[in-house]
Order: structure tokens, then sequence, then C-alpha cells
């Protein structure tokens, strides 16, 4: 039998994806003709603003590359218009005499940005968002730097305005309401949305009318307001919104509003004739979101393969913004209305801010600001009309807490998922295609399901929930993976590649990491630089030289900051073993300098509290003299080791656990770490030192020593995980330092051991340490590093390093001439 | 550096110090009589002047990291605007930390706290 011929108008997402749901019901069915007006292959529109800013390449948001075209398509033509659609003779006419006969013929043209009709919008430098030669006119703008103005505060103005000042211009977002999104956000997340880009470098102008383009010799010079503001600019660009494009489709007859009408199988007014995207207009919407449009294309598939029941029914909508670090969520009626009600979280010192609307007992719509973890949450419940009455308490606070308190494993729930339900909203693939695929081709790894898949490809914002059908379906075989977050704001790239390019670039400043590394503030932050001045300090022992304005205050002050503005003061006691010297030293200073408070850590230390930052040279000066130094009770480092009395006193120690305290603690003081390290040992299992809670915690036994790492009792409580035993001292003081500067290698900055171990899994962690080889290379490094940090603090400073840190400014008594 | 003309009508200038007596991208703290004084020198080499407090709990700026023209307190990290005492981002409009005038003549930094 023949082949039907099946003929797209439209080379982009919609076009495209309808060809691939077709072929994948049917392969043999239709000999595929494609028309783009484009010339390039399809690609994914919505990660443009990311090509924008830099942060991905075209190359990485092709969707379907050339072997895509030769092995679906029978004839594709690119760069070519169609001029008309002979509906009578179904055929396509086009440009250049070209002339295609069709059984079945699909529209999906598309849209085209709005552009106001504004004096001067035809100058040089006036632009509009929507392909990649838009982006590139952006790009060619940037290079000369300056101001970018862009006409509309919606979803693509905001991006493009960030895009612009990734690429180095200043950027004004001029925007006729007085909210931001307006169709996605309220108040408040507009609030906080301007604030987040304004410490971006975008500036916002609400309410503000434009009148006119003014151009300096045929270029963009600025954008008039009517109320006579002039803004002056070298781009200017328009996103004011799209409409749908329609014009060869009414020009041959087919039934047209805002768009191509289409009925709930996206026939048009002709039977031959289908649209979907975002030419076609259903039920009075035309849409402009990525998501209904592969519902459409699964609809149609299933029409054209042999279903004519197939219904397409419209779409909720959610939508995100595609800002790094700024995290916004928004679906359905998030403004509330009569009849709904708001649920509402707010965490100023954060940035937080969500709001649940309930209509009917049911999830009607969400806005998420800062956190937006629980957005595809929220969505589904809204999706599926679930009833919330019994999650109404803690609906807000999200899905861990709200499942964990009814004592459901959220697995269950990714679990109870349907096949057909949708995972990635960017790719529109569905839960039962992900776990096919793991199943069927052996998939282990997010990136092998992103490459097979493409869910999670794109925007990422599914990523947690991908890895949970990775674990689903593949269960202790799979190891989590994180994306790479972000150090902070000022840049796009994560620790383990500011790490990498650090040893492999040979970059020894923070200045040349900031340039090599295109950091987008002059000198960072107060998150980046602590970071980064600790990865190059692990880098290059003794040759890096620390800097102390890139320290928090304890570091810098080497005490520990209190809520008054004095300090505290916690001189170091091996392994927690002082004597009565000691004790009558710090008696003596504590009368001496008055201090308010003496306390007992839990660390086995003692605290002073509440020392003035100009007396701790005379403090430490007076605790070195009896011997004592620098606690670190500050720093990201080493902090205390936890002992118990073991076998010297006790009558179950099986170790001397007191002395294996002692050692480790004068082997590894002063050694600087991704976060604090604690460390305890126990003489025996009753672990009287608390060890399993310990970052790194010895249990010693009759046979040997027990290591366990990753314990925690902050703000997480957890035991620590078995990574090894073994026999003698010596090797657990070797394994301690190596797992140690494992650590100190790999961990992101103030990422504790514990969340390390979960990244890296202790399997990873283990294979290194037991590994003799690998033991002793990195206790070797560790050893070698702490040449260079064995040097007490207090002591450099009583000796009068720094002495500006601790001595305030002194006002000249005598007036200055004014 | 120019401080704006109101500030320079009014004040009586007291020396605080040189310029280089500040740390680059850091702070140094003045006692006064009306109390401390935090003043910044950032990465671009300008000078600011606050008073010492943190509108939110009152925490000492000059022990803060100083980054672009802002300064992290040292107590709970929030960033505040050197130029104008207010607080950045999302505690954006939470309070002040009053400005001090400031001016350099031949090295020396002048505060206005008469």
């Amino acid at each position: 039998m023949p082949k039907e011929r099946l003929v797209v108008v439209g080379n982009g997402m919609a076009g495209c994806r309808a060809v691939e749901e077709i072929i994948k019901r049917d392969p043999d069915r239709y000999a595929v003709t494609i028309f783009g007006a484009e010339p390039r292959v399809n690609y994914d529109r919505i990660m443009l603003s990311p090509v924008l800013a830099g942060e991905k390449t075209f190359e990485q948001i092709v969707i379907n590359d050339a072997a895509w075209y030769d092995r679906n398509v029978a004839a594709l033509h690119t760069g070519r218009k169609v001029a008309r659609i002979d509906l009578a003779a179904k055929r396509v006419e086009a440009e250049g005499g070209l002339k295609v006969p069709y059984d079945k013929l699909i529209l999906a043209t598309g849209s085209d940005p709005i552009r106001l009709p504004l004096p001067g919008a035809d100058l040089e430098g006036v632009v509009t968002f929507r392909d990649l030669d838009d982006v590139g006119a952006m790009v060619a703008a940037a290079e000369k730097g300056g101001r970018a103005v862009v006409i509309g505060g919606g979803l693509l103005g905001l991006e493009a305005a960030y895009g612009l000042v990734r690429r180095g211009m200043d950027a004004t977002v001029v925007h006729l309401m007085d909210i931001l999104m307006e169709r996605q956000l309220d108040e408040s997340a507009s609030y906080l949305l301007r604030g987040a880009l304004a410490e971006r470098g975008v500036e916002t102008v609400m309410g503000a009318q434009s009148e006119a383009i003014l151009g300096e010799d045929g270029s963009v010079a600025g954008l008039k307001l009517k109320d006579g503001r002039v803004l002056p600019c070298a781009i200017l660009v328009m996103a004011v919104g799209i409409k749908p494009a329609v014009e060869v489709a009414k020009a041959s007859g087919l039934a047209c509003q805002r768009g191509v009408v289409v009925d709930d199988q996206m026939r048009t007014s002709d039977p031959s004739v289908f649209a979907i995207g975002e030419c076609a207009e259903h039920r009075g919407i035309a849409y402009g979101l990525v998501a209904p449009i592969w519902e459409m294309c699964r609809t149609l598939a299933e029409v054209l393969t042999g279903d004519p029941e197939a219904a397409y029914e419209g779409s909720t909508l959610q939508t995100r913004l595609k800002v790094s670090g700024v995290d916004v969520f928004s679906a359905g009626k998030f403004a509330g209305g009569p009849g709904c009600e708001d649920l509402v979280f707010r965490d100023a010192g954060r940035g937080v801010y969500k709001r649940v609307v309930i209509e009917a007992g049911k999830v009607a719509g969400a806005v998420l600001f800062g956190d937006i973890v629980d957005g595809g949450w929220y969505y589904d419940l809204m999706r599926r009309g679930e009833d919330i009455a019994e999650l109404r308490d803690t609906l807000v606070f999200g899905q861990q807490i709200t499942e964990a308190l009814r004592g459901a494993d959220p697995r269950s729930a990714v679990a109870a998922m349907p096949d057909q339900q949708e995972v990635c909203g960017c790719n529109g693939v569905c839960k039962g295609e992900i776990t096919a695929a793991i199943a069927g081709q052996g998939l282990a790894t997010l990136e092998a399901v992103r490459a097979v898949t493409k869910a999670s490809a794109s925007c990422g914002s599914c990523t947690p929930l991908v890895e949970q059908l990775l674990q689903l379906t593949l269960g202790d075989g799979f190891q989590v993976q994180t994306g790479p977050k972000p150090v902070c704001a000022c840049t796009g790239k994560g620790h383990d590649e500011v790490r990498r390019r650090i040893l492999a670039e040979g970059l020894k400043s923070i200045p040349a990491v900031m340039q090599a590394l295109e950091w987008a503030t002059p000198d960072g932050c107060s998150a980046c630089r602590p970071a980064l001045n600790y990865y190059l300090l692990c880098a290059w022992p003794g040759d890096y030289r620390d800097d102390k304005q890139s320290r928090f205050i304890n570091e810098r002050a080497h005490a520990n900051i209190q809520k008054d503005g004095t300090f505290s003061v916690v001189p170091r006691m091996w392994g927690g073993v002082t004597s009565a010297a000691e004790l009558r030293a710090i008696a003596d200073i504590v009368d001496k300098f008055a201090v308010p408070t003496v306390k007992v850590t839990g660390g086995q230390r003692i605290d002073l509290l509440g020392v003035r930052k100009e007396d701790l040279p005379a403090v430490w000066s007076d605790l070195n003299a009896a011997g004592m130094v620098s606690g670190h009770a500050y720093a990201k480092g080493l902090r205390t080791v936890k002992t118990c009395v073991g076998s010297d006193w006790c009558r179950f120690g099986t170790q001397d656990s007191t002395g294996l305290g002692v050692r480790l603690e004068k082997f590894m003081w002063g050694s600087w770490t991704p976060a604090k390290v604690k460390l305890g040992v126990s003489g025996c299992p009753r672990n009287c030192a608390e060890a399993t809670c310990k970052d790194i915690g010895v249990v010693c036994v009759e046979s040997g020593y027990e290591i366990g790492i990753g314990g925690a009792a902050g703000l997480n409580v957890r035991a620590t995980e078995l990574l090894t035993k073994v026999a003698t001292e010596q090797e657990a003081i070797w394994t301690i330092c190596a797992v140690t500067q494992l650590y100190r290698e790999t961990g992101w900055y103030l990422e504790r051991i514990h969340k390390w171990l979960g990244r890296v899994g202790i399997e990873t962690v283990r294979a290194r340490v037991e590994d003799p080889e690998d033991r002793r290379a990195l206790y070797d490094r560790f050893a070698y590093s702490q040449r260079f940090a064995q040097i007490d603090p207090w002591a450099e400073r009583v000796a009068g390093r720094h002495a500006e840190e601790f001595t305030p400014l002194t006002r000249r008594l005598e007036k200055a001439p004014a | 550096m120019n401080a704006p003309v109101k500030d320079l009508v009014s004040p009586t200038w007291t020396d605080v110090g040189a310029v280089s007596d500040i740390p680059v991208r850091g702070a140094r703290r003045a006692p006064t009589a009306r109390g401390a004084i935090a003043i910044f020198r950032t990465g671009d080499g300008r000078l600011f002047a606050l008073k010492d407090a943190c509108p939110h709990k009152g925490g000492p700026l000059s022990q803060g990291i100083v980054h672009g023209h802002a300064v992290a307190c040292p107590l709970h990290n929030w960033s505040i605007d050197l130029a104008t005492g207010e607080p950045l981002g999302a505690d954006r409009g939470k309070g002040c930390a009053a400005v001090v005038p400031l001016q350099v003549r031949e090295g020396r930094i002048l505060v206005g706290i008469g």
C-alpha cells in the first residue's frame, strides 16, 4: 500500500513533535514533507533565553538534528515560505513555484511577535525576541555594551533583559502594568521578583507607557515614555506578546479567529487540514506555552493514526521563569477570586513566598517565589482535582512535610502516578515513557534518561521527579546525581566545575577565578568569596595567599561573633583533656578581662563568652602563655575531637580512646575543610563520646576500630554510616586523614560531610580509602597541606599580625578644617 | 570623592584616619560619642560610612564581608547597600542604617558627625 502524503507547514517544536508522535504510533503510514521558514533544524525555542544568557549553546538546544530528518522525513524545505494552500486540489504552494500535494496537512506555523506601532519602530537596533536570529542580533548589540531597554515585563521580556545583563549590558524593563508577569504573578511575588531582578542588574520601570522610539543616524538611541522620561539605550527589545501566524490559513480560506480555529481533534474547517501549536485556537484560546502544544500533538497523532475519537480538551497552565537563581512558579487561578481561599507562607529571611489558592476544597492555583520545589505537586493536585481537606493543615509547607506527617513515603506518590501523567512539561514526557526507557534500555543515570527521553533535559525543574522514577525502577542501583547548582547568583557555574577549573587552569587567586569563569559581579558576594577562598587554599597549599577579606568575621577574627558584637573564645583542649594549670590560667583570664559567661561546650571545651574584640589579642596572649592555642571553634575546619576515657580508666574500655582522640586532634588541627568537622572517639560500643553522630566517629571494639562517617546532630539528626573497620590505631589515623582529605578535595563549600556523603555515595568513599595506594596518596596530600596550616593564628596575632583588625579607628580630637 | 552639597553645608568634619587604614573590600569601626561608625572601602576604591548597626538586629556592619557596593551583615547575612544604608534583595524596605557624610581630603577620611 503506498504511503499517505503528510505535509507539515512549520518546522518548529509543534510541527516536529507532531511528526514524532505520529511515527511513534505508526512508522510506515505517512511520507512526511516539512516546510520551515527558518533556515535551520528544529530547536527548543523555550531555551532561547539560556542561549541569550550564554548558559547554553545552540547545539545544546537542538531537538531534532539532521540525522533525525534523514531517518523520518521524506522531504524538508527550510527557508522556504508557503504562499497558499489550495484546499480544493489538496496542494501546498510554496514560494518559487514549488507545489506539493497532500492527503493530510498539518499547520504548525506558530506565532509572530507583536511589534508596537511606535514612531521609530523601524530603527536599526529595535528587535523582538522570538527566534535564533533575534538572539544573534541581541548578542551582537551586547558586545558593544551600553544599556538595553526591553518593552514588556512578561516572561519573555524579563528573560531577554536578564540575558542581556549576563552579556554585559545594563538593562531596563519598561512595563505597562504595575505587576510584573501579571498573567502569572500576584503583587507580592512581583515585588520579590523586582528585588531579585534588581540584584541581578535588571531595572524595572512600572506603569510606564511608551510613546516613541528615538533614533540617531538611523539607529535606536532611546525610548521616550508618555510621562516625558527618556531612557537612553543601544538596543530596544519589544517583548509585548505574540499573535498566531494565520496569514496563509486565512488567505487559503480556512476559518480563523485570533488563531486557526480547530475542534477537539485539532481539525480546521477543512477535514483534511489540522492545526496545532501557537497558530491554533481551541475553544477560544490560543496558547503560548509549550505544555498544551505537547498535548495537542498527542491528540493529533492519535487522530491521524486511527483513533478518530481522541480529543484534546484544553490545558491548565503552569509557568516557570528561566532566570538563574530566581525561582518563580505559577499555575491556574494564582490570584484567587470570588469563592477562593488563600494559604500563604512567607519567609522574609530567605525571600520565599508561597500562595496556594483553594476553591471548593481543591487546589485551584498556586504562585511560588524563591522555593518552587513543590510547584509540580500543587500542579498535580490541581489537575487531578484532588480533595485536599486532609492535607490542608500542611499543604503550604509542601509535599515532603505533608506526606511525612501522614506517614506516607514520598515515593509512594510517584509510584502511584498513572503512566500517562506528564513528568517533563518542557518536552512533554510522561511517566510511562520514562519508566519504560529505564527498564527497557537499561538506563541507570539521569544523563542517560535525558539523552533517551529528553525528560529533564530542558529547564531541569522535573529532575527530582525523574530521579525518583530512576530510584523506583532500579531500586538501590541508582545513585542520585545532583545537577550543577550554581555556586551563587554571581555565576552559572557549579561547585564541581569551579574546583575542576581552578586545578586545570592553574588559577591561583580569586580575581583570576572570577575572570576565567566569567563572574557576573565585580568582586563576588558573601556566598562565593569564602567558597573560592577555600577552594584555592585547598588546591594550592603553601602557594595560595589567604584572602582575609573573603573570610566570614569569625574566621577573620579567629573568634565567634555574638549577637551583641562581642566575641567568644574557645581554647583548644586536646581530646577534651585539660589540667589544673590550664583551668587556673582560664580562671585568671576570666577575672582579668571580666568575661561575663563561662560555658562548657558540647565538644568538651570551655567557652569564654562576651570578650570585646579589642581584648582578643590580650586574652590570647595569656592563653598562649599557659600553653593553649586556638580551638578553632569558629572555623570551617577541624573543630573538636570528643573522647571518652577509654581503657585508661573505664572498666568497659576496649582501646585508648582518649589517646587516639588526642593524637588525631594534634595531627589534624588547623586544617580547613568545606564545612566544620567534628570528630568523636568512643572506647566501646556504649559510645559515651557520642561518636556515631559526629562527622567522623570512631567506635573502639576489642578487635580494632570501627570508623563511621556522615553523622549529624544539628539541623539534621542522623547516625554515621560504617565506612570501614581497621585493626590498628595507626591505620585508623591514616583512614580518617584520607577521608578528610577526600572531603576537602570534593566537598562543596558549606556542605557538611553527611550531605557530601549523600551526594557522592559511601561506596565511592569506601573504595577510595580501602585502596591502600589511594589512601596513602590522600593521606600524604593531607599531611603536606598541614605543614602550612598548623600555625596558631592566635600567636600570630599576639605578635602583631593584622593588628588593624582588632584596633578601632581613633578619632583625632581636633576638628578638621571645614 | 564628592559628597552631596547638603552634606557639605552643615556638618562638622572629623578626621577618623587615613584612606590606607581601611582595607580594600573591608571596613573599620570608628567609635564616636554618638555611637560607632563603620567606614567601608570597596573593591573599586570608593569609601562609604554608615552607622555601625544593621537595621535588622543591630549587627556590627563593620565586621561583614564587603562586596560590590554592599556589605553582608555578620549576624544574619542581610545585604546592606553602602550608598543608602538600605537592605537589598528580599529584605528591601525593612529599615535603614543611617548614612554618615564622608569626604576625603589629602588622603584623610573626614566624617560629618558634628
